[in-house]
């Protein structure tokens, strides 16, 4: 560690710095000033989220590797630390109204959003065994205490204990598939790995791979590790839960793709057949379990579990074009995903937030504008063009054809049509139904939030060419 | 060319269905007058220009015209033009476009704006349709079309509209998604998804089978063939009067222009493998729905199911692939459209006064709506074939070009149009003739409005019936290439199977 003499070597560390910083002086700030700082310190954390995204750009370009090759900042890690402070981002602006309205306004709330974006920046810049695991528990830990954040409320608090063992079982896993790899390459360094895999591996080699994925689909709810999902959104407070579906799911797909493409070049056969198995049972699961459900958060967490499917499809051909699909996908699940938690984050009767599908009956009549745009986000889900949702499938099934995979592509392109069924019924609860009593006004931070992520999902197509180029060029530096 | 007149075309409506949504404003009977006659010039403006464009047209030259490009994917480009195999279908969207938006003046009294605007939206995207060189342009234009079709079914349809329009829309779905896998196959072997590149590529056999399947499957639930119709008579039923004309006058000659525009030229010598499969189901689908429209109670169900049947004649003709086959194939699309839209109307008219569309709730007609009755027996005797129609102009081609290469089943199709004169007869003589039923004694004729809406029809069946030569001419040097290419791609493919069946005897 004696080369990081000089200040300029953690340049490129900017953003992770102006996140740490930025939550040690929001808590101080918390503890000095008292409960009624609340309000203030979670709007500033937008901001340093927000200042945490100008050093990102700011930054110096190309590959810097630090801490003795543990730390790495490249194309690709730049790409979705973007992604990711836009989503914490918008989820923080998601909760400002949410936490003054229900009087859950604490000083903890955004400071724990920056520290577990911190760890999710740290994770996806990870390019050792090692520092994969401080950046993974980095972020869990946080999201533990934010799901359980609402104390009072006996689901909040069930979420954020079933959340946390299951997820430090499913840590301890990871890390006894970390010790396995460890063990039978001597190495906890990717690029090692990889020379040390190069002509193929053992058995040993590949049980530590088994428990390392397990590790990774927790994270992203991927099935058959997905269990734990519907709960956890449906319990958690529904900021909480937009965050959830947002942030550290860019944060898994993200590690999961660089420790497989970079660390597991040699075996690229052995991965692929579980991440295909993986992805065909979540495509499937995710379409088929949201059919019954009648709570929008449920749905929504069936959604994402389909959604990461989808995103693994891409990872599964192990090719750039394969990664490319898988960027360009989280992005645009991010956009639609923002979108449609600010809807459900507007829903909003007599004080009280609803969370049924049938409260939206006869949206378009009360609140048209809502109506249309979480229409446009629902159909973007489903993957109808022209909408943006369209392009994300696109990307990841071309890889997968390109790659061989027809049986994935054919699956998944067959569950992408039972998953526009359950789309299809909210979007007719809206627009066929007879309306029921509106909501309350919409607060004007879900309304930002909701138009450009609506107006983002329609006008994708106009020009797509700034989105696809960074997604290129950030795919291309992984391999 | 100086200004892109086909993307002006396209996307006029869609200017219009801002218009609409961003400036209709105020209390609801302004807005709802404003809406109608926004979108009524939106349509016009659009039909007119595409008339320029006919003008403009070389129907010479067997080129894609008014061709324009631009990056757009990286790995797609925009890229529009038309041909004489598509501008007709174009024309045909924009010329019913005014009509429809007419047909629902008074029919449609709630969310008038949201209807216009899902009409508009619906417009640029089948102008798009026709009119895109670029394969996922191409997908882009033939699915977002699903979006408003289900809206219009499912919010202003009858009774039943969500089943209908769920399963409009997943059976369509089903189809296309599995053409999306092929598009992107397609790209890999030919490395371009540009429709004019890829006419001149010959992919490999195994390909071209797979991928005509995929293709297949979309086109064939969106025409509808038989076995995959079922969607239609639902969707047909639920939807409000100008829903159906666009279904059956427009929608459902996409999939006759996607086996016109891919299956024919890019897999010819899949096409050629599987036409017997073609002739079959569509053989099947002029009896067998011939037959089961004759036993409907329901005025449009029944006009449903003789879309279906005559659309067995296009696909019957367009896999004969003749001259004569493909020519009747895009004449009877283009005489169905305006036929069956014409029909839909004519249904729309009684059930705007009477709202039932039971058969057996009309009868004597006559004696009410003699005006009706002219204009319903035109479109009646139009459906069934009589010469003098455009209907039979569509069907005799059609069948000639079918007795060239295959007799039984030109012959068997013969036998269908016996069917589609029983069961169209016979609607309108208890329609329109006998005695008149007390509950219709207060019943109006044709007002001006709808007038206005037949005039241009009827015209143009008549017209078209005596000189179909514009239609004809405007296609035919496309369709001759089409065929020229076709016919060397199959000879090409014979020899080289020949040489391999020489090789493996010597062997």
């Amino acid at each position: 560690m004696n080369q990081l003499t000089d200040i300029h070597d953690l340049m490129p560390l900017l953003p992770e710095l102006v996140l740490a910083c930025g939550a040690m002086l929001m808590l101080m700030l918390g503890v000095f000033i008292g409960e009624r700082s609340a309000a203030m310190v979670n709007g500033w954390c937008v901001i340093v989220l927000a200042v945490a995204g100008a050093a990102l750009v700011w930054v110096p370009h190309g590959t810097h590797t630090m801490f003795g090759g543990s730390f790495l900042v490249d194309d690709y890690a730049r790409f979705l630390k973007m992604l990711t402070l836009v989503g914490s981002g918008g989820a923080l602006l998601l909760s400002l109204d949410y936490l003054t309205l229900e009087k859950q306004q604490k000083f903890e709330y955004g400071t724990l959003f920056l520290l577990a974006t911190l760890g999710m920046l740290m994770l996806i810049s990870a390019s050792d065994l090692i520092a994969l695991y401080l950046g993974l528990e980095l972020m869990s830990l946080p999201l533990y205490v934010i799901a359980a954040s609402n104390r009072e409320n006996l689901r909040s608090t069930e979420a954020g204990l079933k959340y946390f063992v299951l997820g430090a079982l499913s840590s301890g896993m990871l890390l006894y598939g970390a010790s396995l790899i460890y063990g039978f390459t001597g190495t906890v360094n990717f690029a090692g790995i990889a020379k040390a895999t190069q002509s193929g591996a053992g058995v040993g080699l590949i049980f530590g791979l088994v428990f390392l994925f397990v590790g990774f689909c927790f994270k992203i709810s991927a099935v058959p590790f997905h269990m734990w999902t519907p709960d956890v959104y449906e319990g958690a407070p529904t900021p909480v839960t937009a965050f959830f579906a947002a942030a550290p799911k860019v944060a898994g797909i993200a590690i999961f793709a660089r420790a497989t493409v970079v660390a597991f070049p040699g075996i690229t056969h052995e991965w692929q057949q579980i991440v295909v198995f993986v992805s065909i049972a979540s495509m499937a699961l995710g379409a088929f379990a949201a059919i019954g459900q009648r709570n929008i958060k449920r749905l929504m967490a069936y959604s994402s579990i389909g959604h990461m499917g989808y995103a693994l499809v891409g990872l599964a051909a192990g090719t750039p074009e394969g990664v490319q699909g898988v960027l360009v996908y989280m992005s645009i699940y991010v956009a639609m995903t923002l979108g449609t938690f600010a809807v459900i984050l507007a829903m909003r009767r007599d004080g009280k937030l609803v969370e049924n599908i049938s409260d939206l009956a006869g949206l378009a009549r009360t609140h048209p504008t809502m109506a249309f745009f979480l229409g446009v986000l629902l159909f973007s889900l489903a993957g109808i063009p022209p909408l943006a949702g369209f392009f994300a499938k696109f990307y990841v099934f071309l890889a997968a054809i390109k790659a061989g995979l027809f049986t994935l592509a054919v699956i998944g392109v067959l569950s992408s049509v039972v998953g526009a069924y359950y789309y299809l019924a909210i979007v007719k609860i809206m627009y066929f139904d007879e309306p029921v009593k509106g909501f309350q006004r919409m607060p004007v931070l879900l309304r930002l939030v909701l138009g450009v992520t609506g107006l983002a999902n329609i006008l994708f197509f106009v020009y797509p060419a700034p989105l696809l180029g960074a997604a290129t060029v950030a795919a291309k530096s992984l391999f | 060319m100086s200004w892109p007149i086909l993307s002006v075309v396209t996307f006029l409506p869609l200017l219009g269905a801002l218009l609409v949504a961003l400036l209709v404003r105020g209390n609801e009977r302004l807005a709802r007058g404003t809406a109608r006659w926004v979108a009524l010039w939106a349509t016009l403006v659009t039909f007119a220009i595409s008339l320029v464009m006919v003008w403009r047209f070389d129907a010479g030259s067997p080129e894609f015209q008014f061709v324009e490009k631009y990056n757009w994917l990286g790995i797609a480009s925009y890229h529009m033009g038309v041909d004489g195999i598509s501008l007709p279908f174009v024309v045909l969207t924009t010329g019913l476009m005014p009509i429809c938006i007419l047909a629902s003046w008074t029919a449609i009294q709630t969310r008038v704006k949201e209807y216009m605007i899902a009409f508009l939206v619906l417009e640029t995207l089948m102008v798009g349709t026709f009119s895109a060189l670029d394969l996922v342009l191409f997908y882009l234009f033939f699915e977002g079309g699903l979006i408003p079709m289900f809206l219009i079914i499912g919010v202003w349809g009858g009774p039943r509209r969500v089943y209908a329009s769920f399963k409009f829309f997943l059976y369509t779905l089903l189809g296309s998604v599995l053409m999306l896998l092929a598009i992107m196959a397609m790209y890999w072997e030919a490395g371009t998804t540009d429709i004019a590149v890829l006419l001149r590529h010959s992919f490999p056999i195994g390909l071209q089978k797979w991928a005509w399947f995929a293709f297949f499957a979309s086109f064939a639930v969106k025409l509808p063939m038989w076995p995959v119709h079922t969607w239609l008579p639902d969707a047909h039923v639920e939807a409000p009067t100008a829903g159906s004309v666009i279904l059956a006058a427009i929608l459902l000659k996409m999939g006759g222009y996607g086996f016109l525009r891919f299956s024919l030229p890019m897999f010819p010598a899949a096409s050629h493998e599987f036409s017997p499969l073609i002739f079959t189901l569509s053989v099947v689908a002029i009896i067998y729905t011939s037959l089961v429209a004759l036993m409907q109670e329901d005025v449009k169900k029944l006009i449903a199911y003789s879309s279906v049947a005559h659309m067995g004649f296009v696909t019957m003709g367009i896999f004969a692939a003749t001259t004569q086959g493909v020519a009747g194939g895009i004449f009877q699309m283009i005489s169905h459209g305006i036929v069956s839209g014409a029909l839909f109307l004519c249904v729309g008219v009684v059930y705007d006064r009477m709202h039932t569309r039971e058969i057996a709730a009309f009868g004597g007609l006559v004696n009410r709506m003699p005006l009706y009755a002219f204009v319903f027996m035109v479109f009646t005797l139009a459906n069934v074939g009589l010469p003098g129609t455009s209907g039979f102009i569509g069907e005799f081609l059609s069948l000639i070009g079918t007795f060239k290469v295959n007799i039984p089943v030109a012959t068997l199709a013969t036998l269908g149009v016996i069917l589609s004169a029983a069961y169209a007869l016979w609607l309108y003589r208890k329609m329109i003739f006998g005695t008149l039923k007390p509950s219709l004694e207060g019943i109006r004729d044709v007002g001006w409005r709808e007038t206005v809406i037949f005039a241009p029809l009827v015209a143009l069946t008549i017209l078209f019936g005596v000189v179909p030569k514009p239609v004809l001419d405007m296609s035919a040097a496309s369709v001759a290439q089409l065929l020229d290419n076709y016919n060397h791609a199959i000879a090409a493919a014979k020899t080289a199977e020949l040489a391999e069946r020489a090789r493996s005897t010597a062997r």
